[in-house]
């Protein structure tokens, strides 16, 4: 009992960091589309969790709000249009590209680790603090997320809208392209 | 360490038997309500005016055999229900419903009239959490292996994404101008008179948000003129249609749960909280605390009347409508409030 209340901070953890996992491990294992959906769900929901285990509350309430009432809603809309059903097993297409998939999972996986370790290395565990603090003074982590954005990663951050603003113009014109080919008074207006 | 435990535990029973006392009362007044509108009688048999009647209709609900339709996926549809229903109830926790000066509980400091007084992204807490409310919808739509379900459903994820967007542009007024998430200083920011004569509200200072806030909180708790999920003129009931008994009334329940929390937050945001109009009561003492809980109560009963007038008085929109309404008018309308704001704060007016 005491060894539990003593670590119950890592227990935890290690809790939810399985359950962010498993959830993972679900989004491309489940047979189901809506269930993979779920399970996506579930992890960033998680993830969420371990922002708040961080005292990056602000970063939580965010990545709930836009992943988990955003764009899984958009997901699951989409998924729901198309007819659901279970999928079969894997066709010989699928099956010969298996090991390039892995091969660039094993890949991926590696530039992440090593991006996580020399950037943790380079950083320390004031990285965590500054999520918290403006110069030496200790803030909430809405203020300080704010005041990094728009000073620090100005630059950054004003390209990332940029690029999704592309994004966003290039979904609209191919949305209307097709709208644009099949003449005026056909699928121009909803 | 104890006593802070109890605090907040007779914090959440006192919220939560608030909560839960408002969805047989909201029921009564939504029937008797639409018959008033439409000069009917409304149930009238149970009790005085028909008081009772929602007694009578829970213990219906609870007797009826809860039946489970072949060809649904149980899980998820056992789920749906149940998570409108907390979803619904966990909201509540980060908005405070009276004002605190300084009161003690048990030789402990009560710490405001809020389940969780210490949330520093309050306001996001609340949106965050809000966001579920889709889903049960969505899996009761897809579990039910119903195709009007379905429909609704679906259709309920799109209006909500739709409407999600409009409504979070309209409060970042509201952060703007208070510059707080906390809830609680929202309400004090909203204290005093504004340009001399206007209560310092935020439906004063930002009309054009206070009326794209409440037309989102219609869409987003699924009323009418914006309950197309359910839309039983063309869908039966929607997303509910394979639904009985207990889960019924789960769904049910929610409905009014979302109100009573969507009402709580228009008056948090938009009408001052506690605050009366040009009378400035400090609400000292737990007399006061209870007279602000009063306040707050009257502006959120009032809301709620509101609900059901609107409800009773216009017809339900046509889906490619509320589209049009959602994306062409609601956001742009929001971003024009976002401006005034920001020019209002850069000119000394707020």
């Amino acid at each position: 009992m005491g060894f539990l209340i003593e670590n119950f901070g890592a227990i935890f953890f290690f809790l939810v960091a399985a359950l962010t996992v498993a959830g993972a491990v679900g989004v491309v294992t489940l047979r189901n589309p809506v269930h993979a959906a779920l399970a996506l769900l579930e992890t960033f929901v998680m993830v969420a969790i371990l922002f708040i285990l961080r005292h990056a509350e602000f970063l939580a309430a965010v990545q709930v709000l836009v992943y988990a009432g955003g764009i899984m809603v958009l997901y699951l809309f989409v998924i729901m249009l198309v007819k659901v059903k279970d999928l079969r097993a894997e066709d010989a297409f699928l099956l010969n590209i298996a090991p390039l998939a892995v091969l660039g999972g094993v890949l991926l996986g590696a530039l992440l680790a090593a991006g996580i370790l020399l950037g943790t290395m380079a950083a320390g565990d004031g990285a965590v603090a500054a999520l918290q603090t403006i110069g030496d003074e200790t803030v909430g982590n809405t203020e300080a997320v704010g005041w990094l954005l728009f000073t620090k990663f100005l630059v950054p951050f004003e390209v990332v809208s940029v690029v999704l603003l592309v994004a966003m113009i290039g979904a609209i014109v191919f949305g209307r392209r097709d709208a644009a080919l099949s003449g005026p008074g056909e699928g121009v207006e909803p | 360490m104890w006593v802070d435990l109890i605090v907040i535990g007779v914090k959440l029973a006192f919220g939560l038997v608030v909560l839960l006392t408002t969805v047989p009362i909201m029921v009564w007044v939504e029937r008797r309500g639409s018959a008033l509108i439409q000069d009917r009688l409304g149930p009238n048999r149970v009790g005085p005016l028909g008081l009772f009647q929602p007694i009578v209709d829970v213990v219906k609900l609870l007797a009826k055999e809860v039946i489970t339709p072949a060809g649904v996926r149980p899980l998820l549809y056992i789920l749906a229900p149940a998570i409108a229903v907390i979803v619904a109830l966990s909201t509540f926790i980060a908005i405070p419903i009276g004002k605190d000066s300084g009161l003690e509980l048990f030789g402990h400091a009560v710490n405001g009239f809020i389940v969780a007084p210490d949330l520093n992204i309050g306001l996001l807490y609340v949106f965050a959490i809000a966001s579920f409310g889709v889903y049960p919808l969505l899996l009761a739509g897809w579990s039910s292996d119903n195709k009007y379900a379905l429909l609704g459903g679906v259709r309920a994820s799109a209006q909500a994404i739709s409407y999600e967007i409009a409504m979070i542009i309209a409060i970042v007024g509201v952060l703007m101008s208070s510059g707080t998430l906390r809830l609680q200083q929202i309400v004090d920011a909203q204290s005093g008179v504004w340009m001399g004569f206007l209560p310092h509200w935020n439906v004063f200072s930002q009309p054009i948000g206070a009326l794209i806030f409440m037309v989102a909180v219609f869409a987003e708790t699924n009323r009418l003129p914006f309950d197309l999920p359910e839309a039983d003129a063309e869908l039966v009931a929607g997303y509910h249609t394979e639904y009985s008994s207990i889960r019924f009334a789960a769904f049910y329940m929610s409905e009014y749960l979302h109100m009573t929390v969507a009402a709580s937050l228009v008056t948090v945001l938009f009408l001052g909280g506690w605050n009366l109009p040009w009378i400035d009561i400090p609400f000292e003492g737990w007399a006061g605390a209870l007279l602000s809980m009063g306040v707050f109560g009257i502006k959120v009963a009032t809301l709620l009347w509101f609900f059901v007038w609107v409800r009773w008085t216009l017809p339900r929109f046509r889906y490619d409508q509320l589209m049009a309404l959602g994306w062409k008018v609601m956001v742009p309308l929001a971003v024009l409030n976002f401006l005034w704001v920001g020019v209002a704060m850069a000119l000394g007016y707020m």
